[in-house]
């Protein structure tokens, strides 16, 4: 056969723990030469006739592109010791010629195995076998079969060809084991040439539900689709490309999450079957998404509907923008006196205090005008509930930006009087030292003013500097205000995030099906007697939490600001404006 | 072959190495730490709850006595789950690799497995901390460059035991690590005779371990 290893390293037989209890018979597995492995996935069972073997394993070759060969023989001995058993066993040896040949051994009623690997090449003495120290090493086929390596051993984009040659070290058994399956499709109680024990042996594993939904889901699939391609068609009629439509799309958050999840169902819904492991396992996160989200949105509509809350809700509404307007008043009537103990300049206090004061009046005055809708307004955007939990939360948070939107043009004015101060008095400042901004060489120069220029100059920044105080405050004052509508805004955009983006189906699988999501391998050193081969069991070492939340994270259209604390503590402090939302044109995947 | 000796670990508490030879190319190294005193878990729940006893007798509200309690239940069961380290155990598997198992007190097990065509080689490590320290690590192989070290990873992270007891594991694994060694032709730099005294890396290394 092909190349036989390193001499030196122990022999290890991979045994899948469903064969144990099989009878006699031969072993048919893959040999890896590289670590000196043999991973056995079968046990083809008396009668057979050696070459329909061949022709059997050779068929397997070629259509599962794993090196499946016959490895060595097998041997349980139910009753007394069979020595003509034993004979014919050593005599497969010359039919089925493989380097080295296995030999396992277990007696009824021992837990001990005995196994001898014999080489005839490359041994001291010709003539003689020369024989390697084994050590079994136990498998639960079926896990392996199902795992998942992460990160998986094998790129996606090198499946085709002779891709079981590409794993290394372990990863190589669970490669051959998973691309194994056209061999364990024939078992010990077919009428075909060969009779197999492996995992399926008790009969073939299936589910009538589960064949079913996969018989349905094609029409249901294709119907679900033009659906939804018909929804997208209608969302990109020219109608809604008229400003300034889009401009408001771009601004509010709900639009922004029904769009993020019509991509997701377009996709869940989509008829082309996933490629690779990773695409199958987005779309199972992304469709318990987003049934969790409609089922707490169906609990949140339920909850709203009984009882007449939606009554007590708009009730509640108007006066809670009538407190709050009242509480920037009295805001506003602090500041004019003299707020913390500081003195303002009177003019220009009163100038912006009443300024301030009359938009308040007019937001009244707008919210007076739309209290008689409002019950029928609330009782629809409930129904949004329907839709997912997420559409509430965003239309809750649009909701909080439309009744504070007085505060926000609040912060608008004072940022830009700051910005329009702090920027004279910086040129002002640098006329008083008698230097000035080159533009062409982007940087400061000196430069010679003439006497009126100069003391024009020198008044403007004067009067600059002594209003710098009062416009300050102001601008302080706002921009606090603004900080805080943000922060909650923060909060439900990240519960909306949370919801979006959480990997239900991955952790789901974690915790039920352990197997599935494999970090690795873990061995177990079984009962040793000594002179028997060394046995272990291998047993699939899970991933952690953490670490599936991270691989399996579903992409969320980007909400957090993408500020350092350094620039935004700098922005704030030349006053310039803070768009928080900014990212929502580029998305990030 | 089973065998058990006492050590004492860096701050000078009880250990106790069980040492497992099952076959030549497998041996099994288990270090226990002493288990969770009486003494202190009371001593701990007592300052709590005489805490949350004089903070009830101020504000008057028995919120404080169940909360008291709940906590100290929960940093019990979380420290029991997450921090207490009972047996931390090192298998080494000629051929096949070295796996790391911790224990903890509430019987949760964290295995990590490392294949030896990943092992470079097996090694005590000298670490300045406030004293200095001795510690075994496994080198690993970089994967694109075969002589140099990737990474370092350090065993027996929460028995810390000293010097002593090292040799004896370090011994036992360089025995088992020479029959993978000698085959190979490549030149090792870190070729050690098992049967001589260790020598001791530098703390040139320190700065890439944890």
């Amino acid at each position: 056969m092909v190349s036989f290893g390193d001499p030196g390293m122990v022999l290890k037989a991979f045994f899948p723990t469903c064969c144990a209890a099989a009878d006699s018979g031969l072993l048919v597995g893959r040999w890896v030469p590289e670590q000196s492995s043999a991973v056995v996935l079968a046990v083809v069972h008396f009668p057979f006739i050696p070459s329909q073997v061949k022709e059997f394993l050779a068929q397997v070759q070629q259509t599962s592109q794993v090196g499946v060969a016959v490895l060595g023989t097998w041997c349980h001995r139910r009753q007394e010791p069979e020595d003509n058993l034993g004979h014919f066993l050593e005599g497969l040896s010359a039919i089925f010629s493989h380097e080295p040949w296995l030999q396992l051994c277990r007696e009824k009623g021992s837990t001990f195995w005995s196994c001898k690997a014999t080489r005839w090449q490359g041994s001291t003495s010709p003539g003689a076998p020369s024989e390697d120290q084994v050590m079994i090493v136990f498998y639960d086929q079926r896990k392996v079969l199902l795992s998942q390596l992460h990160p998986p051993a094998i790129l996606p984009d090198q499946e085709t060809g002779d891709a079981a040659a590409g794993a290394v070290g372990l990863a190589a058994v669970f490669h051959t084991v998973a691309r194994s399956e056209v061999l364990f499709r024939s078992d010990r109680f077919d009428e075909g040439p060969v009779r197999l024990s492996h995992w399926q042996s008790d009969g073939v594993e299936a589910s009538i539900l589960v064949e079913l939904a996969k018989w349905a889901s094609g029409p249901i699939c294709l119907l679900l689709a033009s659906l939804l391609s018909l929804v997208s068609a209608v969302s990109a009629c020219w109608l809604f490309k008229l400003w300034p439509l889009p401009f408001i799309w771009s601004k509010l958050s709900t639009c922004e999450q029904l769009r993020y999840r019509l991509e997701q169902l377009t996709l869940i819904f989509s008829p082309q079957k996933a490629e690779n492991p990773s695409q199958r396992m987005r779309k199972a996160n992304m469709c318990v998404s987003v049934l969790l989200d409609v089922a707490l949105g169906l609990t949140l509509l339920s909850w709203l509907h009984g009882k007449g809350r939606i009554e007590q809700l708009a009730d509640a509404l108007v006066p809670v923008a009538d407190r709050v307007a009242e509480e920037l008043q009295h805001l506003l009537q602090w500041l004019m006196g003299a707020p913390a103990g500081l003195k303002m300049n009177r003019a220009l206090d009163q100038v912006l205090g009443r300024f301030f004061l009359y938009h308040i009046h007019l937001w009244i005055s707008y919210i007076h005008l739309m209290s008689p809708f409002i019950e029928r307004i609330v009782w629809h955007v409930g129904l949004s509930a329907c839709l997912g939990l997420t559409v509430s939360l965003s239309i809750l948070s649009d909701i909080i930006a439309l009744l504070t939107f007085h505060i926000y043009c609040f912060y608008v004015y004072g940022a830009r009087l700051y910005c329009l101060k702090i920027c004279g008095l910086s040129s002002l400042w640098r006329l008083f030292r008698g230097k000035k901004w080159n533009v062409l060489r982007q940087r400061v120069d000196s430069c010679s003013y003439d006497l009126d220029q100069l003391f024009i100059g020198t008044l403007l920044f004067t009067i600059l500097v002594f209003l710098l105080p009062t416009t300050a405050l102001y601008y302080l004052v706002f921009t606090l205000l603004r900080l805080l509508v943000i922060t909650v805004q923060g909060l439900i955009h990240l519960l909306v995030d949370l919801i979006n983006s959480l990997p239900l189906y991955a952790l789901g699988l974690r915790l039920c099906r352990p197997y599935r999501l494999a970090a690795g391998v873990k061995f177990r050193v079984l009962e040793q007697e000594a002179g028997r081969p060394l046995r272990l069991l291998m047993q699939i070492n899970p991933l952690s939490y953490g670490r599936v939340v991270h691989t399996y994270r579903l992409p969320r259209y980007g909400c957090h600001p993408t500020h350092s604390w350094g620039s935004l503590c700098r922005k704030l402090f030349f006053g310039e404006l803070i768009y928080p939302w900014r990212q929502r044109e580029d998305k990030q995947d | 072959m089973e065998n058990e000796q006492s050590f004492s670990d860096i701050c000078g508490g009880r250990l106790a190495l069980q040492r497992r030879y099952y076959s030549p190319s497998c041996r099994e190294f288990c270090l226990s730490s002493p288990r969770l005193s009486l003494r202190s878990l009371t001593v701990v729940t007592s300052t709590v709850w005489l805490a949350a006893y004089g903070l009830f007798t101020v504000c008057e509200n028995s919120v404080v006595l169940s909360a008291a309690i709940f906590i100290t239940l929960l940093g019990l069961l979380g420290y029991l789950h997450f921090v207490k380290i009972d047996q931390e155990t090192l298998l080494i598997i000629d051929s096949l690799g070295i796996q790391m198992t911790s224990s903890y007190a509430s019987g949760k097990e964290s295995t990590t497995f490392i294949e030896m065509d990943k092992v470079k080689d097996v090694i005590i490590n000298e670490a300045i901390y406030m004293k200095v320290i001795y510690y075994l690590c496994i080198l690993l192989k970089d994967p694109v460059e075969p002589h140099e070290i990737s990474q370092v990873v350090p065993v027996f992270q929460s028995a810390k035991p000293r010097l002593d007891c090292l040799i004896e594991v370090y011994r036992s694994c360089q025995e088992i690590l020479a029959h993978q060694k000698a085959p190979s032709t490549s030149p090792q730099a870190h070729q050690k005779a098992p049967s001589t005294s260790p020598s001791i890396q530098k703390a040139s290394i320190v700065s890439r371990g944890k």
